[in-house]
């Protein structure tokens, strides 16, 4: 192997090399925590792992909450490890500006912290999704999306069984009208492709975001499409990271 | 040795497929005139001490901040058993 090691060259990403740390977080459970370091160190920055016993954020600069089964989705998914030491401290600075951003069961961490609003359920088929899927980005001013453009389309994989998001009637109308739905399933296309909703959300809801727009939550994976060698064969995914990398590093 | 249940259901607004997956089979299994099926959680509380007032007071809020997500579902506190206590 000639090519270096993403693990061991933070550095030339295409944000270029800076002293951004991005915390990640490991719950019982978590599937996505290495996925989601390696993406961080090729966009640029340095990924810090965290404890979930750990109250302490080690001075990190944003957090993110990768996906898996923590605490086993018993109970609720997501429910146990809201009340975890360090979602204390994340609820707290995020409640403050720290750029949080939740993939799939950190998605369904933040509703039940309700940083996010709205709650994630079974999906309506009652199976399990993994699959490649096309989303809309509906909302690019957030600090995890700076680097799309409104109206883009991109295909991340998606797998999860508790992605249908639900909310009442008023919240949703709230999201619509604040510009809030941060992410969209594209729904006008051949399933084959990665088309539809699919798993039952409320108005093809993929992802949304907090007023100030420091807090995001997605079902889909961005941080399983930023190779072309894996994954979808796309970088789609890897915007989120060099967004937050480079709102950090300009700020 | 008193035990508390806490109902939980989700709230009727939303989409229960669990239900209605369950109330799709009945008729293949030979059991008619079920309208609909809607599918819960129940938690069986065993309480040390005396079930007065604060007790269940504390046990409400655990409902409500933990057992139960009221963004979605709605929840029942009862007493089922005071024997022993």
């Amino acid at each position: 192997m000639t090519r270096p090691s993403p693990a061991t060259a933070p550095s030339g990403g295409p944000a270029g090399r800076s002293n951004t740390r991005i915390g990640v977080i490991t719950f019982p459970g978590t599937l996505d925590d290495r996925d989601t370091q390696r993406a961080v160190r090729l966009a640029g920055a340095e990924a810090v792992p965290l404890w979930h016993r750990d109250k302490d954020l080690k001075q990190v600069d944003a957090v993110v909450l990768p996906g898996g089964f923590s605490y086993g989705d018993y109970l609720r998914a997501g429910a146990i490890s809201r009340f975890s030491p360090v979602m204390e401290t994340v609820i707290e600075q995020a409640k403050g500006g720290l750029p949080v951003l939740g993939i799939c069961n950190g998605f369904q961490v933040l509703t039940e912290t309700h940083l996010l609003p709205g709650a994630m359920l079974r999906n309506d088929s009652l199976h399990f999704i993994c699959r490649d899927q096309r989303l809309r980005v509906e909302n690019a001013d957030t600090a995890w999306t700076a680097d799309y453009t409104a109206g883009q389309e991109i295909s991340v994989p998606l797998k999860n069984i508790d992605g249908r998001y639900v909310a009442d009637e008023r919240t949703l109308d709230m999201l619509e009208a604040e510009g809030r739905v941060a992410f969209r399933y594209l729904t006008e296309g051949d399933p084959a492709d990665g088309y539809g909703n699919p798993n039952g959300s409320l108005r093809d809801i993929a992802g949304v975001t907090n007023e100030a727009g420091n807090v995001v939550g997605l079902m889909p994976h961005p941080e399983h499409a930023v190779e072309p060698l894996i994954g979808t064969g796309r970088t789609d995914g890897l915007g989120f990271f060099t967004s937050i990398l480079k709102k950090l590093v300009t700020a | 040795m008193a035990r508390v249940v806490v109902d939980v259901m989700l709230k009727p607004e939303i989409l229960d497929p669990q239900g209605q997956a369950v109330q799709r089979a009945l008729p293949r299994l030979g059991f008619e005139g079920i309208g609909d099926v809607r599918q819960g959680k129940r938690f069986e509380l065993e309480v040390e001490g005396p079930v007065d007032d604060a007790a269940l007071a504390r046990i409400h809020e655990m409902a409500e901040t933990f057992l139960a997500n009221t963004v979605i579902e709605d929840f029942t506190v009862h007493v089922e058993d005071r024997a022993g206590s």
